[in-house]
């Protein structure tokens, strides 16, 4: 006796099989890395087993350390962001509208961008100590250029008809600036942002190398003097954990921002 | 005949003497026109005759020409794409054609609604844009030209791109509005049959100058009557466009 399976069915579950599968390959890993280390083929000071790793993470979220670094590295990437995110936004604005500013603003901006910004980190040790504040202007000039690029050329990107109908039906220039250039431009200014937030994670951690006395950078850099592996290997992971979840927010944005395509 | 006369007593639009160069073209030559407060007046004319410049001029989009235009009103233009703003809704792209008028929130989303309502498009009014066919979108784009009920409307090809059975059904809307309504209409096409089925007067437009006015004495007869004079109309301005039959 054989059973009869419709064609569309069919398909389902040969979905599922390849969803499963991809999901279980990095289970499959992570239990070979853990039995490795259990029959001692993997050295635990070179690379600790998955279950250390995940005990070093509690270790460090009851006695807070972990809380109190994620705070401090949150209030710089989240200062930094602002600071570049809104100067790259404004900037990328003005010069989107303006040919006169275009052409005064657009080339030393462009001279700036060659220069890598954490080869700077040399210079602001210098102008502005090791404190919070070079640290806060890397992640803020780093940030702020992907914006600025991004904006303006979505607003150089603006369909000029819906202009020419907003000036039909009597826009004034904020009405112009709401109803066209901010929800046209949007999509690719969070294109820009998501960019930025990448590159104001890999400064976060670059600076937090160099000198910290506090933040996720710190906790790694201390860990290593403790030659405490487990604790350096969950720091990483925490890193990886806030670009991925940072990304995932603008992305739902994007989501919103062209809910009108559906 | 004694109405036209009486239409034209009161203007909904005036040119005077209008010309206008672009660089070194002169796209319009002395073009003197008017349209009457609830005329239908079209003007037909080859591409690059000046059809789209007369009324670039008329909606106050082009300033910079000589001579004498007035206006009654805001005019109100539909383009040939209904030019919505797709990340607005509806009945907001609607509301938008209430910009000139100071209006409290709820009176615009009521004018809104019933100037969706005459467009047959009430059930629409929370939809996306791009969600509407291409007939749809073009009515939309109509009720945010009619909502601010003005006295003058200019059409720029609006039914061009649509397909031939829904511009029939558009050109019967849009007869049905301006019945009701009773708005000048000055509306650009190359489509002699769309003149010669909606306009009182046809004028015709070749390099810049409005070089023949067909007075339609039987406007709007519907196609059925025998006595309507649609082919002696057709001939004529296919003539004077020199098409070859």
């Amino acid at each position: 006796m054989t059973t009869v399976v419709s064609p569309a069915a069919k398909v389902r579950v040969q979905q599922r099989k390849w969803a499963l599968i991809r999901l279980a390959s990095p289970i499959v890993l992570l239990a070979l890395w853990q039995l490795g280390s259990a029959v001692g083929l993997i050295p635990q000071d070179v690379l600790p087993a998955p279950s250390l790793i995940a005990q070093a993470g509690v270790e460090l979220i009851q006695n807070g350390q972990l809380v109190e670094a994620l705070r401090v590295s949150g209030v710089r990437v989240v200062e930094g962001l602002l600071l570049g995110g809104l100067l790259g936004v404004a900037l990328g604005t003005a010069v989107g509208l303006s040919r006169w500013l275009e052409a005064t603003v657009d080339p030393p901006m462009q001279m700036v961008r060659a220069l890598p910004h954490l080869g700077l980190i040399p210079l602001f040790i210098l102008w502005f100590g090791i404190g919070e504040l070079p640290k806060v202007l890397l992640v803020a000039l780093g940030v702020s250029f992907p914006l600025y690029l991004n904006s303006f050329s979505a607003i150089r990107q603006v369909d000029p008809k819906l202009f020419e109908t907003a000036q039909v039906l009597g826009f004034s220039f904020w009405q112009r600036f709401r109803t066209i250039i901010v929800p046209s431009a949007a999509p690719q200014v969070l294109v820009g942002l998501r960019q930025s937030l990448a590159i104001a994670w890999l400064t976060l951690i670059v600076a937090e190398q160099i000198n910290a006395d506090s933040g996720i950078g710190f906790l790694i850099n201390n860990a290593r003097d403790f030659l405490r592996i487990d604790i350096i290997i969950f720091g990483l992971i925490v890193y990886a954990l806030l670009g991925i979840s940072t990304d995932a927010i603008v992305r739902a944005l994007e989501r919103r921002a062209l809910r009108y395509r559906s | 005949m004694t109405v036209t006369s009486e239409r034209q007593l009161t203007m909904a639009a005036e040119l005077r003497h209008v010309d206008k160069w672009y660089g070194e073209r002169k796209v319009l030559d002395d073009v003197s026109l008017t349209v009457g407060k609830g005329e239908v007046v079209a003007l037909i004319g080859r591409s690059g005759s000046g059809k789209s410049t007369v009324l670039r001029v008329l909606s106050g989009l082009s300033a910079d020409h000589t001579g004498e235009r007035s206006v009654s009103g805001a005019p109100a233009l539909a383009f040939q794409e209904p030019r919505l703003f797709p990340w607005r809704d509806v009945r907001t792209n609607v509301g938008y054609g209430l910009t000139r008028i100071q209006l409290p929130k709820s009176e615009v989303r009521a004018r809104a609604d019933r100037a969706l309502a005459d467009v047959e498009l009430a059930d629409r009014a929370d939809a996306w844009p791009l969600t509407l066919s291409g007939g749809q979108a073009q009515r939309v784009s109509l009720a945010r030209a009619l909502v601010a009920e003005p006295e003058l409307l200019l059409l720029d090809e609006p039914f061009g791109a649509l397909d031939a059975l829904t511009r029939l059904s558009m050109r019967a809307l849009l007869l049905d509005l301006w019945r009701e309504h009773g708005f000048g209409v000055l509306l650009v096409t190359h489509d002699v049959d769309e003149a010669v089925a909606l306009a009182d007067r046809v004028l015709v437009l070749e390099e810049g100058r409005v070089v023949h006015t067909l007075v339609v004495d039987d406007a709007r007869r519907p196609l059925s009557d025998p006595s309507a004079n649609t082919e002696r109309y057709r001939a004529e301005l296919l003539e004077r466009l020199g098409v070859q039959l």
